[in-house]
């Protein structure tokens, strides 16, 4: 085997993800084992941890819904047309993902509060948003989105541009054209990006904290009954946290299991064997 | 496609806001103190004014002794309830605590609001009420509070509560911003958010009575070095920092002597 001679660069790179993979698995791992079965088991009772939960899910699939179907045809739109500004466009739409979330919670308190800038209108309207679930949702939206856009933006840019010309050739119109064609061939890239943007979701903080507040069953999410149960008690943190892990897992491994390999090397396999 | 420039020239003015924020290297002795939020603006004062470099971590009392009983050590844990230091002195996590100051609890309103009377406030249904969280010292002093009003009255003003929040930073902020029309904070943290809200006193009857302790943690690196700024505290620039802040002198209950 050629592998009998030792070669100094691949053993960096194995060191440098051997070192990333520990850095990162670790403290997960950390938490199953702190969090005993019997602490887990507990938790399953403590009504704050599963109101949370639930309160987790509901809100964050909502923010999903949303992101979804707003977000979609927004990526194509900016995946298949040049216009000035397109630049200054994704840039703005990418500025979410370095701003600190406290930070953005201030800024929806600015713009949606009740003396915000268009809380007024808001409230004319009988829309009201901080101490409420819509706020949570809210928040989960904005923090997530730019995760999804990215994604989807670049999963329709990956699309050969003759697909989507043969089908216009062919008749199609191009709403047809992006339902029947682009969504399909963008599948993959547009799943990862759902399972990225759920988990930013489910893991918000900041925002949800400075613009929604933390009220048991109405805003208070998982990780804010974590922090709450940190100093009250600490294995119930512990058991929420594992449970936020397993979830946030299985999202992840749902998706990406249902995603269709589009990477080519994978077909190439596929005809190999 | 993305266009390199532009990201270095992002790069180029992170880095420029990350070195100017960070600033020469300190060579003094430093301190790191774990304190209650409500000790934010007195502390710091206190703090700038001292040989060391003093390092300051705020926030909630509960949530600084849960890191403190996961082992977390700062040299110094300044709690705004005399019950944390005394439990984790009990479990050996800190040395003697000591009572340095004592404060009020006021209610705040924000400045748009009408309604300026304590009475007013509990009996209307409509008001967005803002408290600490359960386990948060503000958090229970204010059920304590609420407690003292009755079954009836404090069942009302529990249902108008919107939000528990994690400090009482959290409280003050919610209300100065105007999302929230009221809140339980302490008197200090009213007079340090200056006109963006409106105090209300609360009658003597229900006053609950707040008393800040501190104590050296369980391995911090210079004891005495923290026991000094524990001892500023009672007699010193940092009473003085506090006497500014407004808070009252230890109840005479406490261990400082001379009385």
């Amino acid at each position: 085997m050629a592998g009998l001679r030792l070669r100094w660069f691949p053993l960096v790179l194995t060191g440098a993800l051997v070192l990333a993979l520990a850095f990162l698995t670790v403290p997960i791992a950390a938490i199953f084992f702190e969090a005993g079965p019997r602490q887990l088991i507990d938790s399953l009772g403590n009504e704050q941890a599963l109101d949370a939960l639930r309160l987790s899910l509901l809100t964050s699939s909502i923010a999903l819904a949303l992101i979804l179907l707003i977000g979609t045809p927004a990526a194509y739109l900016l995946a298949t047309r040049r216009f000035r500004g397109r630049n200054l466009v994704i840039t703005l739409i990418e500025l979410p993902l370095v701003v600190p979330p406290a930070v953005v919670g201030i800024g929806l308190l600015a713009a949606l509060g009740p003396g915000g800038l268009l809380g007024g209108a808001l409230g004319d309207l009988g829309i009201e948003l901080v101490f409420q679930t819509a706020g949570v949702v809210v928040a989960l939206t904005f923090v997530a989105s730019p995760f999804y856009l990215r994604q989807a933006q670049s999963a329709f840019e990956a699309i050969d541009p003759s697909w989507l010309g043969a089908s216009r050739t062919l008749g199609a119109s191009e709403a047809r054209t992006f339902l029947r064609v682009a969504i399909p061939a963008a599948m993959g890239g547009l799943l990862s990006g759902t399972a990225l943007a759920w988990g930013r979701a489910l893991g918000e903080f900041g925002a949800t904290i400075v613009f929604a507040g933390s009220f048991q069953g109405i805003t208070q999410t998982a990780p804010l009954a974590i922090l709450e149960l940190f100093s009250s008690d600490f294995d119930a943190a512990l058991a929420l946290a594992a449970v936020l892990v397993a979830v946030s897992a299985a999202l992840l491994a749902t998706v990406k299991l249902f995603a269709p390999r589009t990477d080519p090397r994978a077909g190439e396999t596929i005809t190999v064997a | 496609m993305h266009c390199p420039c532009k990201r270095a020239a992002l790069a180029a003015a992170l880095l420029a806001i990350l070195v100017s924020g960070c600033g020469a290297s300190d060579d003094r002795p430093r301190l790191i103190v774990s304190a209650a939020s409500s000790l934010t603006e007195a502390f710091s004062a206190y703090g700038e004014g001292l040989p060391e470099d003093v390092r300051f971590s705020f926030g909630g009392s509960d949530e600084l002794a849960a890191q403190i009983r996961q082992g977390a050590t700062p040299d110094v844990f300044a709690s705004a309830s005399t019950s944390y230091p005394e439990e984790l002195a009990a479990d050996g996590l800190v040395g003697e605590p000591v009572v340095f100051a004592a404060n009020q609890l006021v209610l705040i309103v924000a400045p748009g609001e009408q309604t300026t009377t304590l009475g007013d406030l509990l009996l209307r249904r409509d008001v967005d009420l803002v408290i600490g969280a359960a386990g948060v010292p503000v958090g229970d002093y204010t059920r304590e509070v609420i407690d003292r009003l009755g079954p009836q009255t404090a069942a009302n003003v529990l249902a108008n509560v919107r939000s528990e929040e994690s400090d009482v930073k959290g409280v003050v902020g919610k209300v100065a911003q105007g999302a929230a029309d009221a809140g339980f904070v302490y008197a200090t943290d009213a007079a340090a958010a200056g006109d963006a809200v409106k105090t209300i006193r609360l009658p003597p009857n229900l006053e609950p009575r707040v008393a800040y302790s501190a104590a050296v943690v369980e391995g911090a690196v210079d004891p005495a070095r923290a026991q000094a700024f524990i001892d500023g505290l009672l007699e010193g620039p940092g009473a003085d920092e506090l006497a500014d802040a407004g808070f009252l002198p230890a109840p005479a209950a406490g261990s400082a002597g001379g009385g």
